[in-house]
């Protein structure tokens, strides 16, 4: 173990069967690494984002000495009244909306087409290797490039105006179409990610149901209000939270498909994103963040308590 | 897991379809190809623009003529530094996933097979963790590495990318441990062997598939991250090949390359392709680890 790991542990090498004893610490030693990782950079960083969410930094120049201000001071809850006040507030609260938006459009569209998928994939034997393999490419491409090549499906003389009748719209300027195309291609992207999931949790269903079902004579509509769907929804209660958590964070796909600054597609984090690493405010910019973190954590409980998705038994993949 | 996901067509696992009309029995397999196209069609669009001159670039036939490499040639022009990006990915995700995996390998180990307290509020945390939005750990960890001079530095990125992909590759890791029969252990205790040496010696090795598994599903999720990535670095030299590609300008302010930016895209995307049709199985198996019981 040591000579592996170049870890300290050796419990009792004399004692083959000292599980008892040993346990406690031996679980200790294997599980501290992963909270250590955890602590420094998803724990600190929660805390030292709540800090500095009060303070700003100093602008301009001191009137009593006429010294340019260095440094940061603390403004208390300005950072977060700024949010929902003046141009900042307007430009937070439409974000927030875009955020919303987003999630509830694109995890709907997705979930539909994503049990559609899995429902023809669950009936056709031939050719399920090579579903498998498609399905996995929207998932594997990196959103960044995903989004720049939707970004070139989408220009004015692109593809996707090719295909539509009438005038070309402009798919990537400011506006709802800009919107629809961030949820398009996001819909591209997860949707046969959730058929994959389904179609796990449809293999896990007993036959013997549907044929008992058959024999009391239920039409297949039925079946699959009364049977399929809530046999797969444990499967598809956290997918959906996973999906719905992954939107709320929304960035790579309107940052790269239609670009920041943009009132239809800018997201909270886009928001964030731009006040810290262009503006160096890092005040503003945790104040949004923890106003999306404490959003994402209310989502997720109320959607754990109203639905009963099981995190704990069970745990999907994701992708940001 | 993997028994359920397999391809083996069970004829009794049929639904009950009426055959009224034959033509409904080719209704799956219409459906099927539409999936295929759903899925495929954008990232073939991708690959035969990257392959157009540039001057047929806005082109809308579905095959090129004439082929042409000039926008992989353009990609990997001196002044992109697309060679050097490339370099940088596999560095960065080829870090994250080895740390992770050492890391992650003993703590899915004590969860999926010892007994200790706290055990529940140790798995609660790793999975709210891994729900928490990147930007409320970017923004002070930008802070923090401003101050301390990591700014422009690959630890930057190695790091902030733990963590989401450690409790990533704990959950599978979990999953792939638990399916294992607890009575290997026993029988190499019975042997001799301390815990420890029958993790090593047995438990790891019968592993192995999902230890790989959980490797590159880690590696691709790292492969991809690309906000960190975005914003902790703004030297061109340390920028990793998403990056890089969302940042090619053309040679006049208002000519987006996309031919270059196809091309770098079909590059950044190939890796991940060939790694998912050579190990579709074990990816699907991986993914679904813990999502169905």
């Amino acid at each position: 173990m040591s000579t592996l790991i170049g870890a300290p542990v050796d419990p009792k090498p004399a004692k083959p069967v000292g599980r008892r004893q040993g346990v406690g610490k031996l679980a200790a030693l294997l599980v501290s690494p992963t909270l250590l990782v955890l602590g420094i950079v998803v724990a600190y960083p929660i805390v030292s984002a709540i800090r500095l969410a009060f303070y700003q930094r100093k602008e301009g120049i001191d009137p009593e000495t006429g010294v340019l201000e260095t440094g940061n001071k603390f403004v208390g809850i300005d950072n977060f009244t700024d949010m929902f006040s003046g141009t900042t507030g307007a430009r937070f609260l439409n974000a927030l909306w875009n955020t919303t938006s987003f999630t509830i459009v694109a995890v709907g569209l997705e979930v539909i087409l994503g049990v559609l998928m899995a429902l023809v994939m669950h009936k056709a034997f031939k050719g399920r290797a090579l579903v498998r393999a498609s399905i996995l490419v929207p998932w594997a491409v990196p959103t960044a490039i995903a989004g720049i090549l939707w970004r070139w499906i989408f220009q004015a003389d692109g593809v996707a105006n090719d295909l539509l009748p009438g005038d070309p719209i402009l798919w990537t300027t400011d506006g709802p179409q800009a919107w629809l195309a961030v949820v398009i291609a996001d819909t591209w992207k997860t949707a046969p990610f959730i058929g994959l999931l389904v179609l796990a949790g449809l293999q896990v269903i007993s036959n013997e149901v549907y044929e008992a079902a058959k024999l009391d004579g239920a039409s297949p509509w039925k079946t699959f209000w009364s049977i399929t769907l809530p046999l797969v929804k444990p499967t598809l209660m956290v997918a959906v939270l996973f999906r719905i958590l992954d939107t709320l964070r929304m960035f790579d796909l309107p940052y790269t498909l239609i670009g920041p600054g943009k009132n239809s597609t800018d997201t909270v984090t886009i928001l964030a994103f731009e006040e810290a690493v262009k503006f160096t405010k890092y005040g503003p910019a945790s104040a949004y963040a923890i106003f999306l973190f404490v959003y994402v954590a209310v989502v997720a409980f109320v959607f754990v308590k109203l639905l009963g998705a099981d995190v704990v038994g069970a745990r999907t993949g994701r992708n940001r | 897991m993997t028994a359920t996901l397999s391809t083996t067509p069970t004829a009794s696992a049929t639904p009950p379809t009426k055959p009224k009309k034959s033509g409904w029995r080719w209704l799956p397999y219409v459906g099927i190809a539409a999936i295929v196209v759903y899925c495929l069609a954008p990232f073939y669009w991708m690959l035969v623009s990257s392959l157009r001159r540039t001057n047929d670039i806005f082109d809308s036939a579905p095959v090129p003529s004439p082929f042409s490499t000039d926008s992989y040639t353009a990609a990997f022009a001196a002044n992109n530094g697309f060679l050097r990006a490339l370099g940088n990915s596999f560095l960065v995700a080829g870090t994250t996933t080895v740390l992770v995996l050492i890391i992650g390998i003993l703590t899915a180990y004590a969860l999926a097979r010892l007994d200790f307290r706290f055990k529940n509020l140790v798995l609660a945390i790793i999975i709210t963790t891994s729900m928490f939005p990147g930007i409320s750990l970017l923004v002070p960890l930008l802070d923090l590495f401003s101050n301390i001079g990591w700014i422009n530095t690959y630890q930057a990125m190695i790091v902030p990318s733990m963590s989401f992909a450690l409790p990533l590759a704990v959950w599978n890791l979990t999953a792939f441990f638990r399916q294992m029969p607890v009575e290997l252990e026993e029988a190499a205790q019975i042997d001799g062997c301390t815990p420890a040496q029958a993790f090593r010696k047995v438990i790891l090795p019968l592993a192995a598939p999902g230890v790989f598994t959980t490797a590159i599903i880690t590696f691709i999720a790292s492969w991809n991250e690309f906000i960190i990535a975005l914003s902790v670095v703004n030297k061109k030299e340390l920028k990793t090949a998403p990056v890089i590609t969302s940042q090619f300008t053309g040679t006049t302010q208002f000519d987006a390359p996309f031919g270059t930016q196809m091309a770098a895209g079909v590059i950044v995307t190939i890796p991940l392709v060939i790694l998912v049709l050579l190990f579709q199985r074990r990816i699907v198996a991986g993914l679904t680890a813990g999502g169905v019981k």
